[in-house]
């Protein structure tokens, strides 16, 4: 048996009433179950108006569920009154696309706004103060004001703040969307080691595929206020099921041709087209392409690429196949034996 | 220029009025505007403490008081105020009067003001666990300081302008002063000598008003 979930849905909605009379409601969630482990860094992905955002604010409450049970260490939130649920959000970190910096205030004093809600003592404050900007390596900005750091800087300092009062849940919402690249792959290393050093669960809310692929364990993908996929981020890399799911994965890794990249491959290159996919080093690509020399096959490499998450490499090749069709067959049998083969015709 | 010089110790009492009428109703109207104004903000729809029910109470209120010209609403007032101050005229009765109506129209700037502060920095305070008073005094007046304190610079001017006509119910001040020396007597000269120490008066304000918003905004 497994132990309880640190944060688990179940079948969670979230419908929002007309606006205009005579419309129909809105739903932003629907039906959504989901069960996340203490220690996971758990992704959610899914494009803008998905229900994203609005799911991760029915984690600590900021928005009412309209149905459903939300377990936070087995106790469920969502019908708490206000007040029983401060206590509840000390222990829920949350980090903000704009940050949400409180612009009056130095760094220090942005970092120990949590701890003044807690009512620690100024001198515990202080010290747990000093602890987070120099884990966030943000010790000489102390005494500056928000307006006065960088985007990359001021998200460090949400986090420390998040992470100030040490909740066991940090919750991202598109953290780093607002970033350039290089920004966001060093708040997203910050956030590897808040997982790994704290052992704090993170969700992350994102519709950049690159931040799943880096930071996350498993994944969850929204489409219309539903949750149409999850699992390993490993298993919806290497073999999403769902459509919605493969242009996600395809934007950040290149798996098979779509129809008018099919039709430039076609053009530039004769004979016949076959994908094959690589899962791990359960195939051998070696012995993959000796089948096809072995009979005088002459293959190249025209698309797709081998990719690593988790240090679990995965990928899909595409080949242009040209020889005798009756010894393409046979090689491409043999071949069929160890791997999966797409022709495409 | 005679008059004037004879009339000067009476000038300067009527200064002194003016600062005693606007001093006490910026401090009454400024804290009735707040209320009035955390009161239109919180209440709003999607704010932290929405009530469609204040909303809509505070919200006619301010728009029916409002445009009612001042002197009107002196006379409206004046049963409220004897009932409240004890008296219909003199100066108390001026300043609950003023402090009444710049309530209403402070109310609605400093509503403004607190629109200017981005709803994430509130969620963000929400999701740490704060809750709508320590919102209200760590989140909502800090970061619109800076704002608020032009807001209350703007309504300053508009105090000067109501305690003007002051002397309608026998209140003191630079307008009763003007009317009465000035006007009544046909001597542009004094009247004027009662503006240059309005403008004098406001402009010293405004320059606080703005060093100090600045200060606030750290610009």
């Amino acid at each position: 048996m497994s132990p309880t979930p640190l944060v688990e849905l179940r079948n969670v909605s979230k419908v929002y009433p007309a606006t205009v009379k005579g419309a129909p409601d809105v739903t932003a969630i629907d039906d959504v179950s989901l069960s996340i482990d203490a220690g996971d860094v758990y992704g959610i992905i899914g494009y803008s108006g998905a229900g994203k955002s609005t799911l991760v604010r029915l984690v600590n409450v900021l928005e009412r569920s309209t149905a459903g049970e939300i377990l936070i260490d087995g106790r469920d939130v969502a019908r708490l009154p206000e007040r029983e649920l401060r206590p509840v959000r000390l222990g829920i970190g949350m980090i903000f696309q704009q940050f949400n910096l409180l612009n009056s205030r130095s760094v220090a004093r942005n970092v120990a706004y949590p701890l003044e809600v807690a009512g620690h003592d100024k001198t515990k404050r202080a010290s747990r103060v000093a602890e987070m900007l120099d884990f966030v390596g943000l010790a000489d900005k102390a005494g500056a004001f928000p307006d006065q750091l960088s985007g990359g800087q001021k998200q460090r300092v949400g986090i420390a703040r998040a992470l100030a009062s040490s909740p066991a849940i940090l919750l991202a919402d598109e953290a780093t969307s607002a970033l350039d690249p290089e920004t966001t792959h060093e708040v997203l290393d910050l956030l590897k080691r808040v997982n790994r050093e704290f052992g704090v669960t993170i969700i992350v809310i994102t519709h950049e595929m690159d931040v799943i692929q880096t930071l996350a364990t498993k994944v969850a993908v929204m489409d219309k206020g539903r949750v149409i996929e999850r699992g390993d981020v490993f298993d919806v890399f290497s073999n999403p099921q769902q459509s919605a799911s493969a242009r996600f994965v395809s934007t950040v890794v290149k798996g098979q041709p779509s129809a008018p990249e099919l039709e430039v491959l076609r053009a530039r290159h004769g004979g016949r087209i076959v994908t094959l996919a690589f899962r791990d080093d359960t195939v051998d690509q070696s012995r993959v392409f000796s089948e096809f020399s072995r009979d005088g096959v002459a293959f190249q490499v025209v698309y797709g690429g081998i990719n690593e998450i988790q240090g679990r490499p995965f990928g899909h090749l595409t080949l242009a196949l040209t020889g005798e069709d009756a010894t393409i067959d046979a090689a491409l049998d043999r071949v069929r034996a160890f791997t999966t083969v797409t022709e495409v015709r | 220029m005679e008059n004037l010089i004879n009339l000067l110790p009476e000038l300067w009492k009527a200064a002194g009025e003016t600062l005693y009428i606007v001093g006490f109703t910026l401090f009454f109207g400024g804290i009735g505007g707040l209320l009035v104004g955390l009161g239109l903000y919180l209440s709003r729809a999607g704010s932290i403490l929405e009530n469609k029910a204040v909303f809509s109470v505070l919200n006619v209120l301010v728009n029916t008081v409002r445009p009612i010209p001042f002197i009107i609403f002196l006379a409206a007032a004046q049963p409220l105020a004897r009932l409240v101050v004890g008296s219909g005229i003199g100066n108390n009765a001026i300043i609950f009067t003023i402090a009444l109506a710049a309530s209403f129209a402070m109310g609605r700037i400093v509503e403004q003001n607190l629109l200017t502060v981005t709803p994430g920095v509130i969620e963000a305070a929400r999701s740490v666990g704060a809750g709508p008073a320590r919102i209200i005094f760590t989140v909502l007046l800090p970061e619109a300081l800076g704002p608020l304190i032009l807001g209350y610079t703007f309504i300053f001017v508009a105090l000067v302008d109501m305690s003007a006509v002051a002397g309608y119910i026998g209140g003191g001040g630079l307008g009763a002063f003007a009317l009465l020396y000035g006007y009544r007597q046909f001597d542009p000269v004094v009247t004027w000598a009662a503006v240059l120490l309005i403008i004098i008066f406001v402009q010293l304000v405004q320059f606080l008003g703005n060093r100090l918003a600045r200060k606030a905004l750290r610009r």
